[in-house]
Parts: C-alpha cells; structure tokens; sequence
C-alpha cells in the first residue's frame, strides 16, 4: 500500500488533486482511498489531504501517519514539519524552481535522507492556465515516481474536467513530467 | 375487557379496524340539546356548526342524532332563534 | 471454498467502478432505488447526499419527487406522509438534525411505514462538533427502527439498496435507517462496484408493493395506505386498551427483520459476489480467540488491520463487527464468543451514568453464556477523534495483560481509549 500526504491552501485544490490521483489508480485496478483532513477549511490556510492506493481492499480508515510521499503544492509550505511522519526514504514531491540545496535547508533535511522530486509548477501553471493553481502539475510527481501511470491521470482529469480545461490541464501536466528534477 | 381484540386478531399499525361510527360517542354527554320545532326557522347554522355531524335534515325538520351528539351545545349557543336548551340527561 | 464455486449474476466485469464519497454512493444508491420521495434538509456531514440527489432530479435523471423542507422535523413528517400514501421514501441527516427528527422516527416505526434513512453519524452538541461519532445513533437505538451500519463506501451503497428491501419485505414492514461515518467515510472518497439500474430494479422488485390489511369495514383485504377509494385511518388515538396491542407486533417484527437481513445478504452475495458476514455480524478470526474486540461502523477496518498484524505474531485475537445494531444479534453474539476469554467492546459514544449501549447490548447477550467471558468497555473516537493503528495495538497490549491476569476490576471496567490525561 502506497500512502500519500498532500499539503496545500485552501484553495489551492490540494483535495482535488488527492481525489485525481485515486481515480487514476483505480483505473489501473488498485483500490482507492482520498480524503482531506476533516475540517472547516478556509481558504489560504494550510490543509492536509490523503491518498491510499493498494492493491488489496483498504480496510484502514484512520488518518495517514507514516506517508511514502509528501507532495507540497505550495512552496510557502516548505518546511521541517512537512517531513514529519515521512517513512525514511520516502519521497517529497515539491512545487519549486529554484536551488535544491534551497529545499534541503528549508526542510532540515540531508541528500540521500529522502528522495526528492522538484517541478515547477507555478512557472508552468502561469504560462499555460493562466493562473497559480498548481495541483494538477504537481501530479506529474507522482507519475514520476511510478505510483501513477500517466495515462490514467489524463483520463482522470477528463473525468473531473472538461474541453479545453482538461486539455490544458492535460498539457500541464505533460509539460512538468518534462521539467521535473529527481534529486 | 373481554371484547377487546388481541394483537394477533388487529391489523398492524393501529390503523382503525372498525368504522369510527361504530363507536356511539353519545355516551358521553351529560346535558342534550333539545329543539323546539315550534321557535326553529330551519335556517340550519346548528348543522353547520356541530363538530360532530348529529344535526340531521330530514326534509321536514331539523333533529338531533343522539347516538353522536356529545353534548357540548355550541347549538343551543349558535341558534340565533334559542331554539335549542340544554337539558341534564336523567339516563334511561 | 462454495464462496469460490459461485458466480454472481453481475461479476465484477459487469459492475461500473466509480470513485465516489460515501454521501456520494448513498445519494446515487437511493437514485437506482427508484424511490418517489426525497424529503430532506442539509446538515454536515450529510449534506453531500442531499446536493448529489437534487442534482440528479435537476437533471432529470430520477422521477422522485424532492421536497425541500424547512427542518429535519418536517423531513420525517413529509417521509411519514409519502410513505403512508405508498411511495417509496428516503431522508438523511446528521447529529442535531437526527434529534431534531427523533419525535418522528417513532411516529414512522409505530405506524410500520417502510422508508429508509441515512444518518451520517456525527456527535451531539455541546460541545458543538461536526465530526463523528455514535452518539446521534445511540440516540435512536429504541426508535424502532432497523439500523445498520456501514464499514466503507462499498458497503454504504450495498446497505442503501438493500435496506429497502429489508423495510418493505412483507414480515417486516418497518423503516430502516443506513449509517456511515461521518468524514471517515461520508468524505472519503473510494472506487466501488455499482449495479445496472435495471438490476437494483429487479433486486427491489419494482416499485414499492404495499402491504395489506384486513379491516371490518372492507370485505376484501385493502392496500394499507392513504387511498381515497379505500379510505383508512391512520395514526390513530390507542390508549391503554390498544397500545400494548399495536406494540406487541412491532417487536415480533423486528425479530423476523433478522432473518430477513441475512436472507437480503445472501441475495446480494449472489447478484454482486459481495456479501458482509452474515448480514448481521460480520466476524474475523473470532473462532479460536482468546481475546475479541467488538465494533462497528469504518473502525471495524482499522481494527482489523491490526488484528491481521498479530494474528501474523500468533497472538489469538480476532474483531466481531456489528452489522445491524437494531436488530441486535444476541444470537450470533452468544455463539460466536462461545470460546472467548476476554471481550472487549468499542463505544463511539458514552452514556453518562452507564456503560456505552453497545456494551450493554453485548452483555447482556453474554450473561446467558456458558463461557462468560471478561468484559470490558472502550470509549473512544468521540467527536471524530482518528482511531490510530497505535490505539487499537495500545488497546490490544493492555488487553493481553488484562487476559494474563484474569480479570478486571469494576472501577477498570469503562477505559477512555485516546484522551488526553
């Protein structure tokens, strides 16, 4: 069982993104789970969703504790509390376009702690939708890393979107499987 | 009591086995409405008034129904003529 | 090894997986369910089930009529109404809303009107909490009404179409109400296997059949329903010459909704290759252990992980899930902890002044036990706090020291599992 935290605003469809990636699973056969943390949610304020994908039925309905994978949609979220709870070895997906040594200070963390994914997701979601929402870019992490193929995610993203918002979409998320940097 | 049904003999729900006329409510009253058919005009704002259906038009004359007539007088109080007194039943 | 000779009518190629919420799969099981009334008001966490259904009636999907109500109150009412006329109705709600509704819920189980309620399970105020716990269920346990309650997203929309048919079926003719968790599973979104419409339909046998009833006033056996043609009064005045009466069967009633709910389980097994224990309790590894943790609702899940985790240490534990809460299964209770030692009980809810109510129910199946296990009660999850893999290992830890010293006090009986201090 792969267990994924995501951390975003409000807003910033932290959720949506958790939700895509388990659809995306589901249609390669895995049993699915995507929840938030329960709450009021406000938007701008930090949130928390989670991913489970397995290949068994999921009989666990707690919260997600020990994740594989932090995806960090918004890179004003970087920093040593992300990693907490992180299985050794696990993986961070960040939103970011800058120095990784940048990262590894911000998050408290030494090379070869954890392995480290970087896109730049706001770069690209400005030039192709035209606006900061980053979730979908940043599920090109998670096909980097193999727990998504991507074809299931552009088949999810039609399922939630459509026309030419799911095309760009698509596009983006393309575009940020090409930017992205494994560490 | 022996009259009464058992839960096996009712349908479910209590819903209402037998007519609701079945049950002579008239019993209950303790002064009766008499009318005087000789002040009545017919006008029949007693019929239209009586919460429980007892005044009866037969054509000719207005009458009371005493199986039903529970004896609240709102007739003797609506007769415009005073053509209904309440009188005490005596019993049989 | 029969469970692997059978083939369902629908195998899982024939199913449709869709990723959806539990509110989500209660809302488009109630869709398929062909039901004619919908009365409800939203509340967190239940409102999902009430914005997805008015959206399948905006789109014409459904021919149900929605009636957008003023209160949960007015929401049994109008499901008392509909039902009494012959319509297959179905509400939701939560928590504050739940009691809101109680004076009604015991109007409609009186009245043995077939109906189907969602509650998605959340604490009552105060402190004002929207999260889960059990307390709004325990708050209608002696409602009369069949409760049963869902461990995921795929059984929340199994138990949604099957509590139809429990509440119509001829024996039992009583309103049944489907629990889920609220957020754990109400807001979790999971891939589940649904039905063609047709096969709901066909499960369901159609539309609503109405029972019948025999009344002096008809020659012939009449449609028990609001009918101007055949007019009945119901919801009649019965005091202490009749109530006893009307009770007495609703009781019987809900005693033959037992065997209903393990024949609707089976029919289930066989048109969609899912089944949940018996219908009624849903055990694991009960058999030959020593020590049995009893639960219901999304926990069950959580619990069993751990149970898995030291079954594979050896250590003989094993998990009874309750499935259907009313009617409660103190058969099945008896039978299945016939070889227990110790049995512990997981309250989501507390009653101030006793026990929780489903270690109540629990013991009092176990005092006609040969066995007579220990028992112990375990408060925990109160107002949606997370039921960790820790706590249930926690729990179990102390529970294997419990077993080795043989019994436990009466002062240590009722245990608060994950608070603070």
């Amino acid at each position: 069982m792969i267990e994924v935290r995501w951390h975003s605003r409000g807003g910033q469809g932290g959720w949506t993104a958790s939700n895509l990636t388990a659809m995306a699973a589901s249609y390669e056969g895995k049993y699915v789970q995507s929840f938030p943390a329960f709450g009021p949610e406000r938007s701008g304020a930090p949130i928390l969703a989670f991913t489970r994908i397995s290949d068994e039925p999921i009989e666990l309905h707690s919260m997600i504790y020990n994740p594989d994978i932090v995806v960090v949609l918004d890179y004003t979220l970087l920093s040593p509390g992300i990693v907490s709870g992180l299985k050794p070895g696990g993986t961070i997906i960040t939103n970011f376009a800058g120095d990784v040594n940048q990262v590894l200070k911000t998050l408290n963390v030494k090379t070869g702690d954890y392995k480290l994914v970087l896109i730049p997701a706001s770069k690209l979601a400005l030039e192709i939708l035209k606006s900061k929402i980053t979730n979908t870019a940043m599920l090109a992490g998670l096909v980097k890393c193999g727990v998504v193929k991507f074809e299931s995610v552009e088949k999810s993203i039609r399922e939630r979107f459509s026309g030419p918002v799911a095309e760009k979409n698509i596009l983006l998320v393309k575009k940020a499987l090409e930017e992205s940097i494994e560490v | 009591m022996s009259s009464l049904k058992s839960w096996k003999e009712i349908p479910m729900g209590g819903v209402a086995y037998r007519l609701s006329t079945d049950v002579k409510t008239g019993d209950w009253r303790a002064l009766k409405p008499v009318i005087d058919q000789n002040k009545c005009t017919k006008c029949m704002i007693c019929w239209l008034f009586c919460p429980d259906m007892s005044i009866i038009w037969d054509g000719e004359k207005v009458y009371v129904n005493y199986d039903y007539c529970k004896g609240c007088g709102i007739c003797a109080n609506e007769c415009p003529v005073k053509a209904i007194s309440m009188v005490p039943e005596l019993g049989e | 090894m029969s469970e692997l000779e059978l083939v369902p009518k629908y195998p899982r190629e024939k199913q449709t997986m869709i990723n959806v919420n539990g509110d989500e799969a209660i809302a488009y099981a109630v869709k398929q369910s062909y039901v004619d009334v919908v009365a409800a008001y939203p509340i967190t966490p239940q409102t999902i089930i009430v914005e997805k259904f008015s959206e399948f009636v905006a789109n014409g999907e459904t021919h149900t009529e929605f009636v957008a109500v003023e209160s949960e109150h007015s929401a049994m009412s109008a499901c008392v109404g509909a039902a009494a006329s012959g319509a297959r109705a179905f509400t939701a709600t939560s928590s504050q809303g739940l009691a809101l509704m109680v004076e009604v819920l015991y109007i409609a189980s009186g009245l043995r009107l077939p109906m189907v309620l969602a509650v998605v399970n959340r604490a009552l105020s105060a402190p004002i909490n929207i999260h889960n716990d059990h307390s709004d269920a325990y708050l209608m346990r002696d409602a009369g009404w069949i409760m049963l309650f869902a461990e995921n997203v795929q059984e929340a929309y199994d138990t949604t179409i099957q509590a139809f048919k429990i509440s119509e079926h001829p024996d039992v003719q009583l309103p049944a109400s489907v629990h889920i968790d609220g957020f754990f599973l109400s807001h979790t979104l999971e891939n589940i296997y649904t039905l063609p419409d047709e096969a709901v339909y066909d499960f369901l046998g159609g539309p609503r059949k109405i029972a019948k009833v025999r009344v002096d006033y008809f020659d012939e056996e009449v449609n028990y329903a609001l009918d101007p043609a055949r007019p009945l009064s119901i919801g009649n005045l019965a005091l202490y010459d009749y109530y006893f009466e009307i009770k007495v069967p609703q009781v019987l009633s809900m005693r033959k909704a037992e065997e209903v709910i393990k024949e609707v389980n089976e029919e289930w097994y066989k048109l969609t290759g899912r089944k949940y224990g018996n219908g009624l309790v849903d055990p694991f590894m009960v058999e030959d252990a020593d020590i049995v943790i009893i639960a219901m609702g999304s926990s069950a899940g959580t619990v069993r992980s751990v149970v898995k985790k030291y079954r594979e240490k050896g250590v003989k534990v094993g998990l009874l899930r309750i499935r259907s809460f009313r009617p409660f299964p103190h058969k099945d209770i008896v039978e299945l902890l016939s070889g227990s030692k110790l049995v512990a009980v997981m309250d989501k809810g507390i009653g101030p002044g006793q026990y929780g109510a489903l270690y109540l129910d629990v013991a009092a199946s176990l005092y006609h036990s040969k066995s007579k296990p220990i028992l112990v009660d375990y408060v925990y999850g109160l107002g949606g706090r997370d039921l960790s893999p820790e706590m249930v290992e926690q729990m179990i830890n102390n529970l294997l020291k419990d077993l080795e010293k043989g019994y436990i006090l009466e002062e240590e009986r009722l245990r608060f599992l994950g608070v603070r201090g």
